[in-house]
């Protein structure tokens, strides 16, 4: 176990923005931690990286405690903030020998990393260049390269494709795959897109400051309760009847179709259809999604717009306590 | 937090990219050195005329050339504050603060930092020397540099203790502006102190650059150009107004260490 987290909580004041967490990640996984923004998620990954201390609970990274062991931690942990931390007067290569300097990489070791991390993130023929010239997409690249610089045994990302284009945000998760093969590296990162926690090899979902669920994407999306696979037929009522009788299931009837909830749709479909008592004009199958896996476990949708005050708050306090 | 390695760590790491980015600013590096030059050109040209010797030998430009100086390093110093103001509203701050360098090698590293730059810019603030009509020698310059360079912490020490509490850059500048001018004039750099009411020249005996800038004027003019700055009665030799500017430097510096150390 790389990272173990026991009962790990933080107030803010008055408000309790993380409520007890506890999980832990092995060496080599990709760690996701899925929830809206205010959830928790930032506030969580600043006390396992020492920049906060917790109220509560303990926490272990690579064997150093967050509390106890800070430098050790830090050593041991690479960084990839939301809001870029690159001095943007000074080329990259400044500010990733900034970075080697700061970490104690020793020269010999400093320069043919620095060469091979800038090829990998496919910065090599920009190096000199001031990072104020640097797109969005070629700073999170950087600062990916930069956390990894000290050889880290795990990479913090903190919702490392925020803002960032589609196809940019492809070509990121290629490198973090990569990278994770290549290197063996442990990934913990935080994020409230559903397309990106399907990477993760496992997935805590965190609402309102606590863990509601947490497992690969696969088992997750299990428990929401199997596929839904919903008939358009000419006779609706004849329809359920048969489907409850002949396969003991519990349709229902929405927006003019039937819909059951059964364990294995892709299976189940060509039987049913090979010998069901009468037409089928159209037939849809919905295997469940991360969306419905948060909508199981939190009864809301994950929606960027609609932060509700608590979350506000929690946002706004941890922008001010984490600086 | 950080053991000894860890802090000498950050003071060089964090000075040097100090001095990196005084170098890499063209614009920083030009207003550090064109700035004090407009004062001593229009300052000097526009009251010589005015005003005679100030001391035997001594006329107004010549006068006010040292203060100058040490009114360069005020506001070099001072910005050693706003570079943590800004590093913390572009983010770097945070890349600086999770990094193993301990919190007080990175507050040293601000100082130290402040200091290479410092002397860096008497250094070419030195070459007009001539012209002002003030011969340098080598003694004059070895003198020049501890003396600059402990003003250089105690100010910068100042910056950094105000910077802790602010949070943007717009801020600190303004609190800077309402402090900087008082400290300029109460430090004599444009006129002699002793000649102004009592309660000012009391005022003044607070200020660390009442110190850096009769000291300097002593060392680059002779002691009879001083502003005979007195201490419960006695006129202050360089050597005491150094030891002064030291005390003022452990005062500042350390409570800076203890504010930024403290901030979460």
């Amino acid at each position: 176990m790389i990272i173990e987290v026991d009962g790990l909580a933080r107030s803010f004041g008055p408000l309790e923005a993380v409520k007890g967490v506890s999980f832990h990640v092995e060496a080599g996984e990709i760690f996701g931690f899925l929830g809206p923004n205010g959830a928790g998620k930032t506030t969580t990954i600043n006390m396992l990286c020492t920049l906060l201390k917790p109220t509560r609970g303990t926490a272990r990274v690579d064997g150093h405690d967050v509390i106890g062991d800070r430098a050790a931690v830090r050593r041991a942990i690479g960084l990839v903030f939301q809001q870029s931390t690159l001095d943007e007067y000074l080329s990259a290569d400044q500010n990733l020998r900034f970075h080697a300097y700061a970490y104690g990489v020793p020269r010999d070791v400093r320069e043919q990393r620095m060469t091979e991390l800038m090829t990998m993130v496919d910065l090599a023929d920009r190096r000199g260049g001031s990072v104020r010239t640097y797109s969005g997409g070629m700073k999170r690249r950087l600062e990916i390269a930069r956390g990894l610089l000290h050889h880290p045994k795990v990479l913090f990302l903190d919702e490392p494709t925020l803002g960032l284009d589609p196809q940019t945000r492809r070509h990121i998760w290629d490198y973090l795959l990569r990278l994770r093969d290549q290197e063996g590296l442990t990934i913990f990162l935080t994020t409230h897109y559903m397309d990106e926690a399907e990477h993760a090899d496992r997935i805590a979902v965190i609402d309102h400051g606590q863990i509601v669920g947490i497992d690969t994407p696969a088992g997750l999306k299990r428990d929401v309760g199997g596929d839904r696979i919903a008939l358009s037929v000419p006779d609706m009522a004849a329809a359920e009847a048969e489907l409850r009788a002949r396969y003991d299931l519990q349709p229902t009837v929405i927006d003019g179709t039937v819909s059951v909830v059964v364990p294995k749709g892709d299976a189940f479909l060509p039987e049913l259809i090979r010998s069901f008592g009468q037409p089928i004009e159209a037939v849809e199958l919905h295997r469940p999604t991360l969306d419905d896996v948060f909508l199981h476990l939190t009864g809301r949708e994950i929606r960027d717009d609609e932060l509700d005050e608590q979350a506000l708050m929690v946002q706004e306090m941890g922008r001010r306590w984490g600086r | 937090m950080g053991s000894m390695s860890d802090v000498l760590r950050g003071t060089w790491v964090v000075s040097y990219r100090e001095l990196l980015r005084f170098v890499r600013e063209r614009s920083r590096l030009v207003s550090s050195i064109v700035q004090p030059l407009v004062f001593l050109v229009i300052f000097g040209v526009g009251f010589s005329g005015v005003i005679g010797q100030m001391a035997p030998g001594v006329d107004y430009i010549q006068f006010m050339y040292p203060g100058i100086i040490a009114m360069g390093v005020l506001t070099t110093s001072l910005f050693a504050g706003i570079s943590v103001v800004s590093d913390r509203e572009f983010g770097f701050l945070r890349e600086i603060l999770v990094a193993p360098l301990g919190r007080t090698g990175i507050t040293l590293g601000k100082s130290l930092g402040a200091v290479a730059v410092a002397l860096l810019q008497v250094a070419l603030m030195l070459i007009i020397a001539p012209i002002v009509g003030v011969p340098l020698d080598a003694l004059m310059i070895a003198e020049l540099i501890p003396v600059v360079a402990v003003l250089a912490v105690a100010l910068s020490g100042l910056g950094i203790l105000i910077a802790t509490r602010m949070r943007s850059q717009q801020g600190f500048q303004i609190l800077v502006q309402l402090l900087i001018f008082p400290l300029i004039f109460l430090a004599g750099v444009f006129f002699p102190i002793q000649t102004a009411p009592e309660w000012l020249q009391v005022l003044s005996k607070f200020d660390p650059l009442t110190y850096g800038v009769d000291a300097i004027r002593q060392i680059m003019l002779g002691s009879q150009a001083g502003l005979g700055v007195s201490v419960f009665g006695q006129v202050m030799t360089v050597a005491q107004e150094f030891a002064i500017i030291c005390v003022f430097a452990v005062v500042l510096l350390g409570a800076a260490i203890w504010a930024f150390g403290r901030q979460e």
